[in-house]
């Protein structure tokens, strides 16, 4: 990492096995030059040519072929994940009577199936992006706590909090949505339908609850931990040497986070704010749990109703016939193409900067 | 004559007015309670809300009070820095309110059912009016499931990494693992639906005279789709870690690469391998919607994973929620507690070894 110390004073906030691998320059551990060269066609040195010759097959070339071929596995997998999705949503679409890409209707069980994904692309696209409105200035800020305010001793358990509240199941959220957050937000709704109807997105006239903001406001706090600990690590790597400078020029503790940490952490931040976006795009559980369940496409907010690829998936794949179930491979080929895209953005951003690309796991 | 008698022509110098003047706790407190009534008079007064907005207005004149005074007594900048630390301040309180509700929500509703019986039967011939009924199967589904995955899983996920540490030069490892990290945020239902196309109404067929069958097992493979990057990225930063002079030892004694990988980097980094492996099962212990698509659920217990429908934890959990009996709530949230113990006890116990762990 050059001239600067690789990482700011607080550099314990996090779990150790996440942070402590910055403090060595990546690549560092990487092996030298193996003795045996692989190719063969090195001319011996020295005395080598009374070294037994090298067998044309060796334990060697076995284990650095069944090792890339692991590697590469990886890639077989992402391909082979299109090509069987498309494969089993071609012949549902050609079965389609109505456009897939526009039509709001979900009817894939019928004699005549029409179905599009326009509503459910809309509630996706609706619910991940208010829930990331919501979320990441919030994680935002408790980054920044963790990072800079806390005291070392309050900021690693709590980070370790964060990093545990990231592995609680989806399925727990969405049950806790539904069972136990319904009602505060019901009668938030009722009071903002009250007092703001003439917003649209406030308007209609009931029943309120299992709403686009239930779902995304749950969603929100699935995703809060996630961006939290990813640009807490951000922050943390900022070089003391530029928060010290900013300090020793009489910067106010704000403006030296403003002028020094935050934007070195911008493109972390980025990244981290685009990889919740992929995870809200793809949740299903617990926006199946707690959203309404409509196929409109309407901006309001607290109104019953709403919808997800994912969500939609999960709730009607249990009575699709053949070809509802090629359309929900559909779908969900769909949802792929556009968490693909999110994702492919977020670490084309991480890759560009050194530094981040070996945090943000 | 000093620097700053000049500056500031006619003060006269004193202690007081060298030293930067300090905004008095007492004063900060004052703000909050004035804003508190005002907030209170003025909601309560006209009847627009409850005790919510109450807080929520409050903040605000909170927030605008310390600006003001603060700007009056320190200056701009220093009422800036204020606003901002009680804004991030702030929010940490209120991220952490919802969560407790989750943890609190989990603990009292899921001792209901936290008893013998629980986990113990199985929901087999329990209909709408019984209070019984378990998760047994459920248990057994999870354990088989991701068991398996993580059979699969770790050997390609460790090798896979192995490729890129030691043997991945140029373009194409440059590619695998962009492609491992972009693999991370893959959808948990795509899986689910990859498997659904590929194994149940593909492969599976060819075993079960021509029809499509969901397995246990279906559900493993889409939880090692699900696991492998992660495993992969855990296990590549481990190895990164192994010091090369390590290495350099063993090449100089000549011992080939392979076995200096297999004798060498794996048992220094053994560790931190666990460490991500305990992660990537806790993660996929949790997932509910590849099992839903490929394992279909059911409510009798099915020991085999390779033939007939199963279910999980969390696959119980959502079939519970979606019950009409009035005993499935209890069942649901003592099922939920269940998972969130398994998977907090294998994160916490990945964690305390990743803290004992010699390379980081």
């Amino acid at each position: 990492m050059g001239d600067y110390p690789s990482r700011s004073a607080s550099n314990a906030a996090g779990g150790p096995g996440v942070t402590a691998r910055h403090a060595r320059a990546a690549g560092d551990g990487v092996s030298p030059i193996p003795p045996d060269d692989l190719s063969g066609n090195r001319p011996p040195q020295g005395g080598g040519g009374a070294l037994p010759k090298k067998a044309r097959f060796s334990m060697e070339t076995g284990f650095r072929g069944l090792s890339t071929a692991a590697g590469a596995m990886v890639l077989v997998i992402i391909v082979a994940i299109a090509i069987f999705l498309v494969s089993k949503a071609v012949p549902a679409l050609s079965k389609n009577d109505a456009n897939f890409l526009t039509s709001k209707e979900w009817f894939p069980n019928d004699t005549q199936p029409h179905f599009g994904i326009a509503a459910l692309a809309f509630g996706t696209v609706l619910t991940s992006v208010i829930a990331l409105i919501v979320a990441v200035p919030i994680a935002l800020g408790i980054a920044l706590f963790l990072s800079h305010y806390a005291p070392k001793r309050l900021a690693t358990p709590l980070g370790f909090v964060i990093d545990l509240l990231a592995a609680v199941p989806s399925v727990v959220f969405g049950l806790w949505g539904r069972d136990v957050f319904l009602e505060p937000v019901q009668s938030f709704s009722i009071w903002l339908n009250k007092y703001f109807s003439w917003i649209p997105l406030f308007g209609g006239d009931g029943p309120f609850g299992r709403s686009v903001m239930l779902g995304s406001l749950v969603l929100a706090i699935m995703v809060l931990p996630i961006v939290t600990s990813l640009s807490r690590e951000v922050f943390q790597q900022t070089p003391g040497m530029n928060e010290e400078a900013a300090l020793a020029l009489g910067a106010t503790k704000w403006e030296m986070i403003r002028t020094a940490v935050l934007p070195y952490g911008k493109p972390g931040v980025l990244a981290a704010v685009m990889l919740g976006l992929g995870r809200a795009l793809g949740e299903t559980i617990a926006l199946a749990l707690t959203l309404g369940i409509t196929f409109t496409i309407s901006a309001n907010l607290i109104q019953s109703g709403g919808n997800s690829i994912a969500a939609n998936i999960a709730n009607t794949f249990g009575e699709a016939n053949a070809t509802g179930r090629g359309a929900l491979i559909a779908s969900g080929l769909v949802l792929f193409a556009i968490t693909l895209v999110v994702n492919m953005a977020a670490r084309a951003i991480i890759y560009r900067r050194r530094e981040f690309r070996d945090s943000a796991a | 004559m000093s620097l700053l008698e000049r500056e500031t022509d006619g003060v006269i110098m004193t202690p007081d007015n060298i030293r930067t003047k300090k905004l008095p706790l007492v004063a900060e407190l004052g703000v909050a309670v004035v804003a508190l009534v005002v907030a209170a008079a003025l909601v309560l007064g006209t009847g627009i809300g409850n005790w919510v907005l109450v807080v929520f207005l409050g903040i605000v004149f909170y927030l605008v009070g310390l600006f003001v005074a603060a700007s009056r007594v320190e200056g701009k900048r220093s009422a800036k820095n204020k606003i901002w630390r009680t804004m991030i301040y702030a929010a940490c309180l209120l991220a952490i309110l919802p969560l407790a509700s989750v943890v609190w929500t989990l603990v009292s509703k899921g001792a209901a059912r936290l008893d013998g019986d629980f986990f113990g039967s199985s929901m087999n011939n329990i209909g709408a009016r019984d209070a019984n009924g378990g998760a047994y199967h459920a248990i057994i589904g999870t354990l088989e499931q991701v068991g398996i995955a993580t059979l699969l899983a770790v050997p390609l996920g460790v090798l896979g990494a192995i490729y890129l540490v030691e043997y991945g030069r140029g373009k194409f490892a440059l590619t695998v693992r962009f492609f491992v990290d972009v693999m991370t945020g893959i959808p948990s239902i795509v899986a689910g639906l990859f498997v659904l196309a590929f194994w149940v109404l593909i492969v599976s067929p060819w075993f079960n005279d021509g029809t499509p069958r969901f397995s246990g097992f279906a559900a493993s493979l889409a939880l090692t789709v699900l696991m492998l990057p992660t495993i992969v990225r855990s296990t590549e930063e481990m190895l990164r870690l192994v010091p090369g002079p390590l290495r350099e030892g063993a090449y100089a004694l000549g011992v080939p690469q392979w076995k200096t990988i297999l004798k060498v980097v794996l048992p220094t980094a053994l560790p931190g391998i666990v460490t991500g492996v305990m992660l990537a099962v806790a993660r996929a212990a949790g997932e509910t919607a590849p099992v839903l698509l490929v394992a279909g659920g059911a409510a009798a217990i099915n020991m085999d994973p390779f033939a007939g429908n199963q279910s999980s934890l969390s696959l119980f959990v959502y079939q519970q929620a979606g019950d009409a009996s009035r005993y499935a709530p209890d069942r649901a949230w003592t099922a939920a507690l269940t998972l969130v113990a398994l998977v907090l006890i294998l994160t916490i116990a990945a964690k305390l070894l990743a803290r004992r762990n010699r390379l980081s």
